[in-house]
């Protein structure tokens, strides 16, 4: 399937149906990006699982590291993988030794793939890359719009009052698939190797 | 299953509003408040750290100013928007992220007066050094891009002169000397052009004038295309280094494609200061409800007035893009076909004595420094906006001494060629 652009179903499929998420190179350190998603989405009611082997032994909000992905021991839905796009590969080859596999591979921001993404989609997991979950969360359910962010949605329902771990609904009207027009094409100009 | 796309009217209507979760208030509220309590330390914690969406503080931001952040972001086909006091303060925000004391910025030579003024004078102070190009030559840009060059600045339609930029062809020299191409999009409104369509990486507004359009309430906004890689190079550190107010956050990195929207709001407007107000935040909402319907009547009445005007035997020359004929018609079909506005100028045969004349003998038009109104304004650019530039600049930046400036309104359009008709034959 096409990777510069996803269609807002796809993405709300995915956030709607996971519920376990390990997320690979997760970090204890505060201004990581990947410390404030992994945060965001144990607050959203997600069962979050840190993987890094640098820091076994150690908790990340109470939750404690495991280094791999087969140590996890439970099935998991949904692989995050916060690694530069050269590290990608080996985390989805170790992901396809998993029994069951998990249902997602997501690629954080700035990660792409895309033979590790064809492998994964071969053997039947849904991929999202160059995504963040918590920005895509937040556009979904609009919560992103209190920083002056284009949710790309409407809605005109009530929406309930936020409260700490609970669940956003994110099946809001969609002006447009993925990225804005002229973002898409950025993002595609930037992979085309010129 | 494809997403169907609403229209641009539907988004003016909608877009960032949502029923208040706490009252079911349709409209949406003024929240008239400096600040917003946390639920705890933590929760505090994380907002200051930039880790979770909410609300801290009203110079930050404000939930009835996020509402018209995402609106102007969707109308425009940006992914995000920060809405700052006015036109002005976005300027300034803007250039704040990307420019370092004794780096340039090119910037079209037609401008708003007072753009002019605050590059020149105001931005010199802050070792910010605005090298002037001419749109109507493509060149000049190429000419003027410099190893210092962090930024290309143009109107989209330009004020006073009305007329029209090549977005496309100013876009492709910024692509090449690797910068951002800034529109000010005040006077056309994303109705009549949308910038980012046409390569712009960040637009800029004066809300005040047509997108407020009631001429009640200051406000400017600062929209982020994400299109921009601003870690390319190392050439803008605000976006691609870590920043130790933020215990070394790298806001590109963190933030994706609408990094420069965030780093305008948590570098530029919370440390710099200018915030709009709530109340001014929910006027302009409302009006841009009604953006669609006005710019539609304000094309029409002002085609119809600069047709009026061509044909007055004291009328020396009507420059208004719409008219077939007009050196900019050509690019008002391409990237205005909608109209080419409803700000324009004129010349009279009478010259500066003339064009005081007319606007002293006016009823309904108001004489005032202000555009995009729902009533009809008139002013003499040279004595007042333009007023601090010398003859040569004012020549050319548009606003000659025997030049008038019209900006068309809602009225009735007989209405307003028969007060000009009157105030001419005077």
């Amino acid at each position: 399937m096409n990777h510069d652009t996803y269609a807002d179903n796809y993405i709300r499929e995915i956030l709607n149906g996971v519920k376990s998420i390990a997320m690979v190179g997760a970090s204890p350190v505060n201004v990581r990006p990947s410390y404030f998603a992994f945060k965001y989405l144990a607050q959203r009611g997600y069962d979050m699982i840190p993987v890094n082997p640098g820091h076994v032994g150690k908790s990340l909000l109470d939750k404690p590291f495991v280094g791999s992905l087969r140590e996890i021991g439970r099935p998991i839905d949904m692989i995050d993988i916060f690694r530069n796009s050269s590290h990608i590969m080996p985390v989805v080859d170790e992901a396809l030794q998993l029994m069951p596999l998990p249902k997602v591979i997501w690629m954080q921001l700035g990660a792409r793939d895309d033979a590790a993404a064809e492998k994964a989609e071969a053997a039947g997991i849904k991929v999202v890359m160059n995504r963040c979950p918590k920005i895509e969360y937040g556009r979904l359910s609009s919560e992103i719009s209190w920083m002056g962010v284009n949710s790309r949605t409407l809605s005109s329902k009530r929406a309930p009052m936020p409260t700490q771990g609970m669940r956003l609904s994110l099946n809001r009207m969609s002006v447009g698939g993925g990225e804005t027009t002229a973002s898409d094409r950025a993002a595609k100009n930037k992979n085309d190797p010129t | 299953m494809t997403d169907r796309l609403p229209g641009f009217s539907t988004l003016a209507v909608h877009a960032g509003a949502q029923p208040d979760p706490t009252t079911g208030a349709r409209a949406t509220p003024i929240y008239q408040t400096t600040s917003f309590v946390f639920n705890d330390a933590d929760h505090a914690a994380s907002l200051f750290g930039l880790q979770a969406f909410g609300n801290i503080y009203t110079r930050i931001g404000n939930p009835t100013q996020a509402v018209l952040e995402e609106r102007v972001a969707a109308l425009e086909g940006g992914t995000a928007a920060l809405a700052v006091a006015s036109g002005h303060a976005a300027q300034v925000v803007v250039l704040q992220q990307l420019l370092k004391p004794g780096d340039e910025f090119i910037a079209a030579r037609k401008l708003y007066g007072g753009s002019i003024n605050q590059f020149t004078h105001a931005f010199k102070s802050f070792g910010w050094n605005v090298v002037w190009a001419d749109p109507d030559e493509i060149s000049s840009f190429e000419r003027a891009v410099t190893p210092h060059t962090k930024a290309i600045f143009i109107e989209s339609i330009a004020n006073p002169s009305g007329s029209i930029t090549d977005i496309e062809a100013i876009a492709a020299v910024a692509r090449k000397a690797g910068v951002p191409l800034i529109v000010d999009n005040t006077l056309a409104s994303p109705y009549l052009i949308r910038p980012i369509d046409h390569g712009a990486d960040i637009v800029v507004h004066s809300l005040t004038k047509f997108l407020g359009g009631h001429g009640n309430s200051l406000g400017g906004i600062i929209v982020d295309a994400g299109t921009f890689d601003w870690s390319k190079d190392n050439k803008y550190p605000m976006l691609s280094e870590p920043r130790p107010e933020y215990h070394g956050i790298k806001i590109q990195e963190t933030f994706g494609n609408f990094a420069f929207a965030i780093a305008c709001r948590v570098l530029g407007l919370r440390d710099l200061g200018p915030a709009i107000s709530p109340f001014n935040a929910f006027m302009i909402l409302t009006g841009i409800e009604t953006l669609p319907l006005r710019m539609q009547k304000h094309c029409e009445n002002a085609k119809a007035v600069a047709e009026f005007l061509s044909g007055h035997r004291a009328v020396a020359a009507v420059n208004y893009a719409g008219l077939a004929g007009d050196k900019y018609n050509n690019l008002a079909r391409k990237y205005a076909p909608k109209g080419a506005g409803a700000v324009f100028t004129f010349s009279l045969k009478g010259g500066y004595d003339a064009g005081v004349n007319l606007v002293s003998n006016l009823k309904l038009f108001s004489h005032l420094a202000n555009v995009g109104d729902t009533r009809s304004l008139v002013i003499h650019p040279a004595s007042t906006t333009h007023s601090q530039l010398d003859d040569a600049a004012k020549v050319k930046s548009g606003a000659a001494p025997d030049v008038v400036r019209l900006s068309i309104g809602i009225e009735d359009k007989e209405d307003l060629i028969a007060d000009l008709d009157q105030a001419l034959s005077a």
